[in-house]
């Protein structure tokens, strides 16, 4: 066997086993924590398949922020596990059934014959090659307009976030940080000149 | 125009580099640690350290158990209690046959002596005494003779000291 | 320098007659073994800048508060991380009895890991990298993007109201400035045209003030002084350094996602902090500072000159904490998020528009 086969499977056991632990957990922050751990090890995968890029934007993205602001939430709820698990003999079939059909069709799709994937030449890569330059320049040519689009609608996305939350509060004593910035010393003092003693005393 | 000053100020953080320069001048500035165990700061006449009873030249102990200093404990540290004695020359003469202080509670404040008529109860410049446990921290009426006996030399030229301003 | 280091272990087994056969047996590790020794070269320094800087953040700001700092064990105090030392590790460590136990050891683990493998891409010296990567730049900004579960898993598990609070205020802070840092990044790539750490220093090398012999005035912090100040700041704050350190702000939330720790666990945190802090500076000396460059020409490049910069900006991080009170904490929000980030945001525009117009120096 191969190092870099050992490895592939190292990282495959760990992640199927870490992917296991999301759905079994019965804490959901450990369930958070375990697809962290699910992160790193498709980022391994990823790294092996020498797409370096998409694994370090994996681990940046999701693992440095779409998954903290996610625990965030996951630790100041207070989730009660028994409820949630409730329905669970009730929608097995029809879960089941998904489950099913996903196998059904990552089958289809790995087997490689369906799509004649099998007949094309995996692509020649020299030892110099930048992952990172390429889809670079992919991106900001062939491709600028889906990647505008889709930036695009990640703001529509960030701006209708922020409005459905917004509230105005009018009991607020919220001061605005740059007023008190621009105090000067003169606005909160005022200097008297008193005499030390009373004259005619 | 002053907006606009404060916006370049603002802008190129001129007050936060002043101030790093003042943290930056004392950087380079003579130190003012005392060491402590090896160096010592000077001490007034008038410190307040750890308290003593003390005694007339003939060792008669001064304190004539009137209370005042029990009165002005504000932190309630002292306990008295006092009864009648037959002198040696057949006059009869108040003393105390308790004279407690609790150093746990004492704060210092120097009342006590004050308030004493008779300059019985003082403090000294001792602060260097320690206990191991709180028991050892409540001084009984020997324990304060002993201390005023052993350090009455530096006690009366303290008090001579502040004499004149009494 | 692996034959260097190959030819003296074969010596030295010469010497016992047993190279031949040991060589046989150990070919495959060889390797494993190098990068091992190569780790624990570059590591071995680090940790013993860690346990001496703390120490000399308290001589420094001991002198500006017109001290003297610790003195007393071993001359001028210098055994002192020694005695702090072996104290942490002879205590014991307490795990609170409704802590979630695992990620309560876990926490202080991952709070260091990251500021440790970050060290793998840091260049030293022309060639003299651990792993010279071509995306060592977004390496860098993965590793120190996961250095926040550290607070967020310790601060959790302690199963304790201000340990939470202070993780929860910690990896805000830290998610937020690391937006601010990678945007003021994303302008030397831009100079630089590299994610290559080693291709960034060289490019500082170039331009005209280099050329004239002061190298000091091509590097990235004159053209990019914005982005410099920006850079450094939230470095400040990504470390959770004062006056950015609200995370363990004693007078509110005793010591944040710390309180619940003891001895050693409490120790990782302590090292995780200077590790950071250390490598935030040598960052800023690669990126903004010419890495190993000289500042002048008549003397020769060399990785003291790394070492002395990131002195230098590690000075600047104890100065920091002598000098400035603590933010509030909305206003650390709003520095990162309305100040620094609109201002990394329009240094892009200007900076691509410098570099398309004649007056580019970055050719």
């Amino acid at each position: 066997m191969e190092f870099k086969t050992f490895v592939f499977y190292m990282l495959a056991t760990i992640m199927v086993l870490a992917a296991l632990r999301v759905i079994t957990a019965r804490n959901p922050v450990h369930a958070a924590l375990a697809l962290v751990l699910a992160f790193f090890n498709a980022a391994g995968i990823w790294l092996l398949l020498h797409a370096e890029f998409l694994a370090i934007a994996l681990i940046m993205v999701y693992v440095g922020a779409v998954m903290v602001l996610f625990l965030f939430v996951v630790m100041m709820l207070d989730i009660n596990v028994d409820r949630l698990r409730q329905g669970f003999w009730n929608y097995l079939p029809l879960g089941g059934l998904i489950g099913l059909l996903l196998v059904g069709e990552m089958s289809i799709v790995l087997g490689g014959g369906y799509f004649g994937l099998g007949s094309i030449a995996p692509p020649d890569i020299p030892a110099d090659h930048s992952n990172t330059k390429t889809l670079g320049r992919l991106l900001f040519t062939d491709y600028v307009y889906p990647f505008e689009l889709a930036s695009i609608v990640l703001l529509v996305g960030i701006v209708a976030a922020v409005m459905l939350t917004l509230r105005r509060r009018k009991d607020t004593k919220f001061m605005h940080p740059s007023d008190q910035v621009k105090v000067q010393r003169n606005d909160r003092i005022r200097i008297v000149s008193m005499p030390a003693e009373k004259e005619g005393d | 125009m002053g907006a606009v000053k404060d916006f370049v100020k603002g802008l190129f953080l001129v007050e936060l580099l002043q101030g790093m320069a003042v943290t930056g001048r004392y950087f380079f500035a003579r130190k003012i640690t005392v060491q402590y165990p090896d160096e010592k700061t000077p001490q007034g006449f008038r410190f307040r350290g750890l308290h003593a009873l003390r005694r007339y030249p003939n060792g008669e102990e001064r304190c004539i158990s009137c209370k005042l200093c029990e009165a002005v404990c504000p932190a309630l540290a002292i306990t008295i209690e006092g009864a009648e004695r037959e002198d040696a020359d057949g006059t009869k003469s108040r003393r105390t046959t308790r004279y407690d202080i609790d150093l746990t509670k004492c704060i210092f404040c120097g009342f006590c002596e004050e308030a004493c008529p008779v300059d019985a109860i003082v403090e000294t410049r001792i602060f260097e005494y320690h206990g191991e446990k709180r028991g050892d921290l409540y001084y009984t009426k020997q324990m304060l003779l002993a201390n005023g006996d052993r350090y009455e030399a530096q006690i009366a030229a303290d008090r001579a000291q502040d004499a004149k301003y009494r | 320098m692996e034959a260097a280091a190959l030819q003296f272990f074969q010596g030295f087994w010469s010497l016992f007659g047993l190279w031949d056969w040991l060589w046989s047996w150990f070919k495959p590790f060889w390797p494993l073994a190098w990068t091992l020794i190569k780790i624990v070269c570059i590591l071995a320094p680090v940790v013993a800048a860690v346990a001496y800087l703390p120490y000399f953040e308290r001589k420094v700001i001991a002198y500006m508060h017109v001290r003297i700092g610790p003195n007393r064990v071993g001359p001028f105090g210098l055994l002192q991380p020694i005695a702090d030392a072996l104290k942490l590790m002879f205590k014991e460590i307490i795990v609170p009895t409704k802590a979630s136990k695992a990620l309560f050891i876990l926490g202080p683990i991952m709070g260091l890991a990251p500021a440790l493998i970050a060290w793998a891409v840091i260049p030293f010296d022309a060639g003299l990298v651990l792993a010279n990567i071509d995306a060592g730049v977004l390496y860098l900004l993965a590793v120190s993007s996961i250095g926040v579960y550290g607070v967020i898993i310790s601060g959790w598990a302690s199963n304790s109201k201000y340990a939470f609070i202070g993780a929860m205020r910690s990896a805000a802070q830290m998610v937020s400035y690391e937006i601010s840092m990678g945007m003021a990044l994303i302008v030397v790539l831009m100079v630089s045209n590299s994610l290559n750490l080693s291709a960034i220093v060289a490019a500082q090398g170039k331009g005209t003030f280099a050329g004239m012999g002061v190298g000091l005035l091509s590097w990235n912090w004159l053209p990019l002084l914005p982005m410099f100040l920006v850079y450094l700041i939230s470095g400040v704050a990504e470390t959770n350094r004062a006056p950015f350190d609200v995370v363990e702000g004693e007078s509110e939330i005793v010591a944040g996602h710390m309180v619940e720790y003891s001895g050693m666990a409490f120790a990782l945190f302590f090292l995780a902090e200077y590790a950071n802090m250390i490598l935030i500076s040598a960052m800023v000396s690669i990126f903004f500072l010419g890495g190993w460059l000289s500042p002048v020409g008549f003397l020769p490049d060399s990785v003291w000159w790394l070492i002395a910069k990131i002195s230098f900006i590690l000075f600047l991080f104890l100065w920091f904490r002598a000098t400035f009170p603590r933010y509030r904490y909305d206003q650390i929000m709003r520095l990162g998020w309305k100040v620094f980030l609109p201002l990394c945001f329009i240094w892009i525009v200007v900076v691509g528009a410098w570099m398309m117009s004649p007056l580019n120096i970055w050719k």
